[in-house]
């Protein structure tokens, strides 16, 4: 009961925040935005009983990233009167009717698939240990390759921002 | 041993050719002679090693090195009498010959070239006699089919000599693709390629007709690599090459390759008469033929080129008719004869400054007296004049011939007597009478190497034939035929021949007489009258026509073969290759062009574009997905 | 009454945040804008995969989620630094304004 009542709050939530960062005009209140769709997701995380997702979600997501985010946008000048003004490109029809056959075959695909409507109760989820373990051993090599990947991005990261 | 015989021409070759360049000319010199008198001296070395050893020993094989192991081609090597004594004439006249040229070819700025050739054309020869495996042998043959293209060809800057290598190439790719050919049947029949296996295994009844086939094809390959009719066109024409050249490639070693091949392959030979009576056909018709055109040639390498051809005809009527030490003692005797015959004549020419037309020298007795002495030993080796080695071997060949068929031994006697009809007209109008070139002053004598070679080699031009003294004249020499003792292991069976005294002796006393009388009555009469020749000429005029333009064979050749071949390339030049061809890659190319304009409208620099695509393709996987539930 | 939650709802609702995504990718100008959208798109999927590691009881898909935050982190480290060297040439983030790739 709880459950289901949490769920559709932060899905509203959720959906209304993304909503808004499409939306607004202005890319930093855009991103605030989208800092709230990201805790929504996180508090469903927990719903869904993954809290060490939870966690790194809030730390990753809405802490580092974000940050980079508002970082960028306050080295540039956005207050560009065109970026204000116009906020779709054209042409808009061709990507409208993609963009709804796209929804909804999706949303018939995931109705057509006879998922169990109730969600098992006495689940308790995974703990830290159970996913640390399985990431130091099963995963361990494409762990060590995100490591490879983290390495690139930040030397690609420097490159490109460096002044020339 | 038997590895550093090749080991060391190779070495030459990649020396000179690979930093001949860079060396000064002596260095290249004495690189590209060393080489293969080392070789020389190794061969010497095993032949004392032989002679030393019983009978039964006489056999070293050595697998260097395993080749194709599927096919079970090794890499092996097979030194016995026969291929010993190939080696040693390879070696030793190829050394002089290598040492001539070291004079002969010093003004020449591709020096390091042509030493280079040289040196790979000996490691070639040496890899096809030296082979234990057929294979191996192809490649030796193949090799010296492509140093002869590159030494005919050497002066490539005339377009002429060019072509005289292109043509001696594509003659030989004839001879060549029917050799390949038999070496598929061989393998499909007997399933190897080893020449000492082969020469153990048995042959069914039911395969003697493959046989046939085999040795015939063989022999096509022979006919191509010896010069033989039909496929001896090439020969004439790669006079184009300097002339150490044509002493030790077209003269004394590769065009020889063909002959060894039989002896080599006797065994199967024998069990095929057909094969064999073709053998000796083609080769009794190649000597007349080639004889009677070298009857009036005027270029001084021309006549030698013809009478080459010639004594490879006697060669292989003896292989033919069984005599395989007599081919193989007359292969011996001719690589020292004409070797000695193209050197001198190399001589001549170096003193007139690349003169080489008959016609206009003359008296050249007193201007080049060494050259005149040495090319006298060659023309009596050559005609067959007693105690010059070409005597005993034309003499064994034309015995064996008789008790074969005397109809053989009557064509080889008309063959030896053109032989010394042109022989001695070409001595007698090179040396003797009136000068008739205009600049009789610059001449010279040989230098110092060329005339050592040329020595060394008249010397072996007289004695060689101290080797195959008859049995019939042992009364008189006091030797026995060493040849023929030396080679006896090597062949399974020879064709037997009883020595009675008297008909021997009587053939011998014909020939000898009937031959030193055509000499002396060509030599008096050319040296009276230089003119005789015009006076026959104009009295025969049909038959010196037809003779002087070697019986049209090459024009005939040219409208048989080649127009065919030009006009249907024409034909498919302007068809197939610029319609087809061409049309299909112009085509390709538009549409490539146009599609390229056409599709350039969807990378129009816009990120969201591309987005909508990669959009519209999810979508067609969830339709895909979709009709899997549906 | 609240009606009850099951696996496709949180599967709809991923459906529904990637949607959205992907329109503002679709349509938006502003590049940033654009960024924070795939980033959207990646919590869309992060969602779905959540919900089935669920479903599935099986910890593997929990551990995807982990990686492809990594890889939306590498992927938003390089694509801003993009975005600062793309500004810095053409004053604008306007991808409508930013065709030099054009064929």
């Amino acid at each position: 009961m709880w459950h289901s009542i949490i769920f559709w709050i932060l899905a509203t939530l959720c959906v209304g925040c993304a909503l808004c960062v499409v939306w607004q005009k202005n890319p930093v209140v855009s991103a605030v935005f989208l800092v709230g769709s990201f805790l929504a997701l996180a508090g469903l995380y927990l719903n869904l009983s993954a809290p060490f997702l939870a966690a790194i979600q809030i730390i990753i997501y809405a802490g580092a990233i974000m940050v980079l985010f508002v970082f960028v946008m306050m080295l540039l000048d956005l207050h560009h009167p065109l970026d204000l003004y116009f906020r779709f490109t054209k042409p808009k029809l061709p990507k409208a009717i993609a963009l709804g056959l796209f929804v909804w075959l999706l949303c018939t695909l995931i109705l057509a698939t006879a998922f169990p409507l109730a969600l098992p109760e006495s689940s308790q989820g995974f703990t830290i240990t159970q996913i640390a373990t399985l990431l130091f051993s099963k995963y361990a090599f494409p762990f060590e390759l995100t490591s490879l990947l983290l390495l690139v991005a930040m030397v690609g990261g420097v490159v490109l921002a460096k002044k020339k | 041993m038997l590895s550093a015989l090749l080991l060391f021409p190779l070495l030459g070759f990649l020396i000179n050719g690979l930093l001949g360049r860079r060396l000064p000319k002596v260095a290249v010199s004495i690189i590209g002679c060393a080489s293969v008198f080392i070789s020389f001296a190794t061969a010497f070395y095993l032949l004392i090693d032989f002679l030393q050893s019983p009978e039964g020993w006489r056999e070293i094989t050595v697998t260097l090195f395993q080749w194709i192991p599927l096919l079970g081609v090794d890499v092996s090597l097979k030194l016995d009498s026969l291929s010993l004594l190939l080696v040693l004439v390879i070696t030793g006249v190829g050394f002089l010959i290598h040492l001539y040229s070291a004079n002969y070819m010093e003004e020449d700025p591709s020096l390091a070239r042509y030493f280079s050739y040289l040196n790979l054309f000996t490691f070639a020869m040496l890899l096809l006699v030296l082979a234990n495996n057929l294979l191996l042998l192809f490649i030796g043959w193949e090799g010296v089919g492509l140093c002869s293209y590159l030494l005919i060809g050497f002066w490539f800057e005339d377009p002429e000599k060019a072509q005289a290598g292109k043509k001696a190439f594509l003659v030989n790719r004839i001879g060549d693709l029917a050799f390949l050919i038999a070496l598929f049947l061989i393998f499909t029949t007997f399933g190897t390629l080893n020449i000492s296996s082969l020469k153990i295994s048995e042959v069914a009844p039911g395969q003697l007709q493959t046989l046939t086939m085999i040795t015939f094809l063989l022999f096509i390959g022979a006919c191509g690599k010896s010069a033989q009719i039909p496929l001896y066109v090439w020969l004439p024409d790669a006079m184009a090459g300097p002339t150490p050249v044509s002493a030790l490639i077209h003269a004394a070693t590769m065009v020889t390759a063909g002959v060894y091949m039989v002896a080599r392959l006797h065994f199967w030979y024998l069990l095929t008469p057909f094969s064999m009576t073709v053998i000796a056909t083609v080769g009794i018709v190649t000597a007349l033929f080639s004889a009677s055109m070298a009857l009036f040639q005027n270029d001084i390498k021309k006549v030698l080129a013809y009478s080459t051809i010639s004594q490879l005809g006697y060669m292989f009527l003896a292989v033919g008719i069984g005599a395989f030490s007599a081919g193989i003692f007359h292969l011996i005797t001719h690589a020292f004869f004409k070797a000695l015959l193209f050197l001198a004549a190399g001589s001549v020419i170096h003193a007139l400054h690349g003169e080489q037309d008959i016609q206009k020298m003359g008296n050249l007795k007193s201007k080049l007296p060494l050259t005149h002495i040495v090319f006298l030993f060659g023309v009596l080796a050559i005609i067959g004049c007693p105690p010059f080695s070409g005597f005993f071997s034309k003499d064994e060949i034309l015995w064996f011939a008789f008790n074969k068929n005397p109809l053989f031994w009557v064509l080889g006697l008309l063959g030896a007597l053109m032989t010394t009809f042109y022989m001695v007209r070409l001595f007698t109008l090179v040396f003797y009478g009136s000068a008739r070139k205009e600049s009789k002053d610059h001449l010279h004598e040989a230098p110092p190497l060329m005339a050592l070679s040329l020595i060394l080699l008249a010397l072996l031009s007289l004695g060689g034939g101290l080797i195959g003294v008859p049995h019939s004249l042992y009364a008189f020499f006091k030797m026995d035929n060493f040849l023929e003792h030396f080679l006896n292991p090597v062949f399974i069976r020879q064709l037997e021949i009883i020595h009675e005294g008297f008909s021997e002796y009587g053939l011998m006393f014909i020939t000898i007489t009937v031959t030193l009388a055509t000499a002396l009555w060509t030599f008096l009469t050319f040296h009276k009258h230089q003119g005789w020749a015009e006076h026959l000429k104009i009295k025969f005029s049909k038959a010196h026509t037809v003779l002087f333009n070697k019986y049209y064979i090459d024009e005939l050749y040219t409208f048989i073969f080649v127009m065919p071949v030009k006009k249907s390339s024409e034909f498919l030049l302007r068809f197939l290759d610029k319609g087809a061809i061409d049309g299909t890659l112009h085509g390709l190319g538009k549409i490539t062009t146009l599609s390229g304009t056409g599709l350039k409208l969807l990378q129009n620099g816009n990120i969201q574009t591309y987005a909508l695509g990669l959009v519209i393709g999810t979508l067609g996987i969830l339709l895909y997905v979709w009709s899997m539930f549906a | 009454m609240i009606p009850t939650v099951g696996y496709s709802h949180y599967l709809i609702l991923s459906a529904v945040l990637f949607t959205i995504g992907v329109f503002g990718v679709l349509f938006r100008r502003n590049l940033i804008i654009i960024f924070m959208s795939i980033e959207l798109m990646l919590n869309s999927v992060n969602l779905a995969l959540v919900a089935i590691s669920k479903f599935t009881q099986s910890p593997d898909g929990q551990i995807f989620v982990f990686f492809v935050i990594t890889v939306a982190a590498a992927e938003a480290a390089v694509g801003l630094a993009i975005v600062i060297s793309l500004f810095r040439n053409k004053q604008t983030t306007a991808v409508d304004e930013i065709n030099i790739m054009k064929g």
